[in-house]
């Protein structure tokens, strides 16, 4: 298949030779969903309500399986992406996804998005024996494949990341006092448990104020207050991206210059950084995996040009400043490389078994050095970070890359 | 004592955003005798259309203007296009209507302009102010600005020939309708002001929060929260309302153990609730009286 | 914010007499149509107009309170949630069987209900608004208070299972659960019904009316007006039991303010003080956003918005008003 090959290099995929040759059983074998000419897959994501910043998520694969789709399909078939809305209700994700499943006859769901929406489908997903292929949320519990054989995640889990920071901090700062700031829901706490665990009997010492903050705040002015009053040295910042703005702007005007951490759901220099100030953000310690759309050390990356080229052509009003762009792009990839390995056997099951069958997986637009790999017994494709620190302008490595060593 | 003062003092910061949001309130009750539900959103679709004007390099003050009027002329047309239609319909119908509003408003601002948040320019600067960095020069200058409006606004329903009818045409369509007033007028001028006060609000409250389609999600309840508190026929008692919104929030957040941090808000609503059991007019307005 | 006069049915009486025995037809028709869908119809639609019928109990409740008692409320979602979380807490610590859940529900949110009806008498129509919006507000982040998360499950919230149907009835799960909770909407429509017809109906009614000449004809309208506010609560929250149950699983997140509008919303657009209007309100509210989202992804709230808007313009007064404009044509035609 010289095209899709070429299509291949195209997307910035490059995978281990062994994996390209692997073979494809002979016979053709589907489950609902997919066909000699298509594969449908099913998506769910908050186009509308509070959290519909993420819906730029869902909008980047669908251009991106535009684009597999114009060069050619996977294995010769055309990928039909089925996107809904369900406005982060659980309910409605529910009503969505059994609509996908039975009335669509969707071959698998794939980033549905949220902690709350992908716990209400988990139980049915598994009931159904459809995969539930790497769901858009750090928890930790989408690594279980004993209990739920037929979920995995994607991304680094909040408290793997949390367990990152515990182990610099245990490293750099070991008598620091830690004020952590954080939204008042399953991944702000997830963050925390993450922090508490890594610093171990140290965390009863070190942290001196954990103050929440409700997603329907206006502001954190007054969390932040407290935090300083509280004589903390070390900041930990668990917010989303405007709040995270919020808190670093409001920080330097406190005149507030703990040791800052900051979690990477808001590590965006374009809609992250830059509103809030480069000059703010200045010294703010992060931890990451994908490469930033702004930051100037990847402007001639080529994986990072192939994603240039792919958002002006088939996401053109796609913003190139938001981080979600790059994640919807590689997550996409990363489906279309399970997609492939399948082959011909285009069953629920096979699916399952390649996405537990990636073996040092390199897409471009991570950071170098991080590989997605999967077991049979790891559900978790990405389980490195890199600590980084913002110098003003772009982030800066420190140190190797780092695994959280959570779960799995 | 310090960090009382200090909740205190940001409090009053955060009140202003209230208080600026209230007064928007103030004005659509006088103007249509009850809330509107669409009004955060509409003041959210008034800042990115003065985003937008500063992205084409207009000045800070004329895109300021400029959207001022902009938004009082789009105030009056959507009383005209679709309110007039259904004056007669029952006041829950219009309810419904406003949440519609309230959809369409965010969902068009999202598509055109997306829900990544900007950052909003603003003109009195970021210099903390009395050196604390608790109360920024932008927040003294939203304060400053928010006095200004209701200055005007007291005028205007005290003083101005408009601003009686308006009351009039609120409080007594009939009897106003009698001595004059053209009543439906006044309910699309009183339309108009309430969409460039808002439009102010937006202004003044973006280059805190930053901009985006969910700006005023949470800002509108606070709004309507210190309007009822201040009294809804009353534009002092709302500038009022809103700073003690901010200072009760902060200090339930300190203060209140266990519980405080993670129910601020809903301790305030209590508090603002039992004062209006006690006070059913809120603090500074004047109870119905009800004749059979 | 007057509600009272404004919300008050266009029916006279002699308008009711053909009315209803059509209604009756129309009844019977309907019902038989309800019992057969589910053994034609997908599991899919089976398992959306269970929800259309629980939204539908629910708004119902609303319609109580609202519609014949001109009392406005923004927060029923909190009672929704109160309903839905108590089953399943029932379920999980209890392990109560889910039948029993239900009425535990209605119990639990009759309670909560009249508890929070003795302060809203004080407020007028506005402020009442805003405090059951307060309400709406405060019941989620309730739930996930750290201290009640032992009980909660806090953010996470709890898994239910779903139950099989009893006594070997041949019914799949989505089956079971539709004529389970199309019989309690039944029995709880029928109760609607028949409340407003009683004497205590008309009492609640007048009230709206006109409080002050009830008060002075002797009811006792602080009485009525808060036992209206917890049985009001009490479907709702029967609703929410049966909510929590068919979709299996309760959080935070599936209560917040838009659930409050949206049973708003649906009340409105089914017809304010019409009781079968709770039924095209739940129809509203499940399907009109999937609707809309057909139209356009990007602007699926606009057009959710406009579908909303057009609705009104073609009937001001909801389905129930244009019901009432038909019938009373139909009369005049007859004659």
């Amino acid at each position: 298949m010289p095209n899709f090959a070429k299509a291949l290099s195209y997307a910035g995929i490059a995978v281990a030779a062994a994996l390209v040759a692997a073979p494809a059983s002979a016979q053709k074998k589907y489950d609902p969903g997919a066909s000699d000419a298509e594969i449908k897959v099913g998506n769910m994501m908050p186009y509308s309500g509070p959290a519909s910043a993420y819906g730029l998520i869902g909008k980047t694969i669908e251009a991106y399986f535009k684009k597999v789709n114009a060069d050619g399909g996977i294995n010769g078939r055309k990928i039909n992406f089925i996107t809904y809305d369900d406005a982060y209700s659980p309910p409605k994700a529910v009503e969505q996804a059994r609509k996908l499943v039975e009335s669509d006859e969707v071959l698998l769901i794939f980033q549905s998005l949220g902690t709350p929406s992908n716990t209400a489908i988990q139980k049915y997903m598994n009931s159904k024996k459809v995969p539930q292929l790497f769901v858009a949320t750090g928890a930790t519990k989408w690594g279980d494949p004993k209990g739920f054989p037929w979920t995995m995640g994607w991304q680094p889990t909040y408290q793997s990341e949390g367990r990152i920071y515990a182990k610099f901090l245990l490293d750099k700062h070991p008598n620091g006092k830690i004020g952590i700031l954080y939204q008042n829901d399953d991944y702000g706490k997830d963050y925390v448990k993450g922090l508490k665990d890594g610093l171990g009997d140290k965390a009863k010492s070190m942290i001196v104020a954990e103050v929440p903050y409700e997603p329907a705040d206006p502001t954190v002015d007054s969390q932040m207050v407290r935090l300083k009053a509280s004589g903390a040295d070390v900041f930990f910042n668990v917010t989303t991206p405007k709040f995270a703005a919020q808190a670093i702007k409001k920080a330097a005007e406190l005149g507030w210059q703990p040791v800052h951490l900051l979690n990477n759901v808001s590590q965006s220099v374009g809609s992250v950084l830059r509103p809030a100030g480069l000059e703010n953000a200045k010294g703010i310690y992060s931890s990451y995996y994908l490469k930033d759309a702004n930051d100037p050390q990847w402007k001639d990356d080529p994986a990072m040009n192939e994603w240039r080229a792919f958002m002006d052509k088939y996401f053109p009003d796609g913003d190139k400043t938001s981080s979600f762009t790059v994640y919807g792009y590689a997550v996409a990839q990363t489906m279309a490389q399970v997609l492939k390995q399948c082959g011909d056997e285009l069953t629920r099951e096979n699916v399952m078994r390649q996405a537990a069958n990636l073996k040092n997986l390199d897409i471009g637009v991570l950071l170098p050095g991080i590989r997605i790999n999967t077991s049979a017994s790891d559900f978790y494709p990405i389980e490195q970070m890199q600590m980084q620190r913002f110098n003003g302008e772009r982030w800066e490595s420190i140190g190797d890359v780092m695994s959280g060593e959570v779960g799995g | 004592m310090e960090l009382f003062l200090q909740q205190v003092l940001a409090g009053l910061a955060t009140g202003g955003i209230y208080a600026c949001m209230a007064l928007a309130v103030v004005m659509i009750y006088q103007a249509i005798d009850h809330l509107n539900f669409a009004q955060g959103e509409m003041a959210m679709f008034s800042t990115f259309v003065a985003w937008q004007l500063l992205q084409w390099d207009v000045p800070w003050w004329a895109a300021f203007v400029l959207t001022v009027v902009v938004s009082f002329v789009a105030g009056i047309a959507v009383e005209r296009i679709v309110f007039k239609p259904i004056r007669n319909a029952p006041v829950l119908s219009h309810v419904v209507v406003f949440i519609a509003l309230f959809a369409i408003f965010n969902s068009l601002a999202g598509f055109i302009w997306d829900f990544t948040i900007k950052p909003f320019p603003t003109p009195f600067g970021t210099a903390p102010l009395f050196g604390s960095g608790l109360v920024s020069a932008h927040q003294a200058g939203m304060i400053a600005v928010t006095l200004l409006v209701l200055v005007f606004l007291y005028g205007f329903f005290r003083y101005t020939a408009v601003g009686l009818q308006m009351r009039a045409a609120a409080l007594n369509p009939q009897s106003a309708r009698l001595v004059g007033v053209r009543v439906g007028w006044m309910v699309a001028l009183g339309w108009g002001m309430a969409a460039a006060i808002g439009a102010i609000a937006g202004l003044l409250i973006a280059p805190v929060v930053f901009l985006d389609p969910n700006m005023m999600l949470g800002i509108l309840l606070y709004g309507f929260a210190a309007a009822v508190l201040g009294g809804l026929d009353s534009p002092g008692g709302a500038v009022v309302g809103g700073f003690a919104v901010g200072i009760m929030e902060n200090l339930v957040a300190t203060y209140v153990p266990v519980v405080g941090p993670e129910l601020k808000l809903p301790i305030a609503l209590v508090i603002i609730v039992t004062v209006l059991v006690v006070r059913p007019g809120g603090l500074f307005g004047r109870v119905h009286v009800q004749r059979v | 914010m007057d509600a009272r006069a404004e919300t008050r049915p266009v029916v006279s009486p002699a308008a009711r007499a053909p009315a209803l025995t059509a209604g009756r037809a129309i009844l019977l028709a309907g019902l038989v149509v309800a019992v057969a869908l589910p053994f034609v119809a997908k599991s899919f639609l089976v398992f959306q107009l269970t929800l259309v019928l629980v939204y539908a109990i629910a708004i119902c409740g609303l319609n109580l309170l609202t519609g014949f008692n001109g009392q406005f409320s923004l927060g029923h979602g909190a009672f929704y949630a109160l309903g839905a979380y108590t089953a399943a807490i029932l379920m999980e610590h209890g392990n109560v069987p889910y039948l029993w859940t239900i009425p535990a529900a209605g119990l639990v949110c009759f309670v909560a209900g009249f508890l929070f009806g003795l302060p809203a008498l004080r407020l007028e129509a506005i402020y009442l608004a805003l405090a059951t919006f307060a309400l709406a507000i405060a019941a989620p982040q309730i739930f996930k208070l750290s201290p009640l998360e032992h009980w909660t499950g806090g953010n996470q919230g709890i898994v239910i299972l779903k139950p099989d149907a009893p006594f070997g009835l041949p019914l799949n799960q989505d089956q079971w659960l539709y004529f389970l909770t199309l019989a309690v909407a039944f029995v709880m429509f029928w109760a609607a019904h028949n409340i407003v017809q009683s004497r205590t109906g008309r009492a609640i009614m007048a009230i709206r009316d006109n409080p002050i000449a009830a008060r002075s004809m002797g009811i006792d309208t602080a009485l009525y007006k808060t036992l209206t506010f917890g049985v009001s609560a009490l479907y709702t929250g029967v609703a929410g039991a049966l909510g929590a149950i068919v979709v299996q699983f309760v959080a935070p997140d599936s209560f917040n303010v838009s659930l409050s509008i949206a049973f708003l919303v649906g009340l409105v657009v089914g017809g304010v003080g019409w009781i079968p209007g709770a039924l095209f309100g739940g129809l509203f509210v499940l399907f009109v956003p999937n609707i809309a989202e057909h139209i356009s992804k990007g602007l699926s709230g606009a057009a959710y918005g406009a579908i909303l808007i057009l609705l009104i313009y073609l009937m001001p007064s909801g389905v129930g008003g244009l019901f009432h404009l038909l019938a009373r044509r139909m009369r005049r035609f007859g004659r």
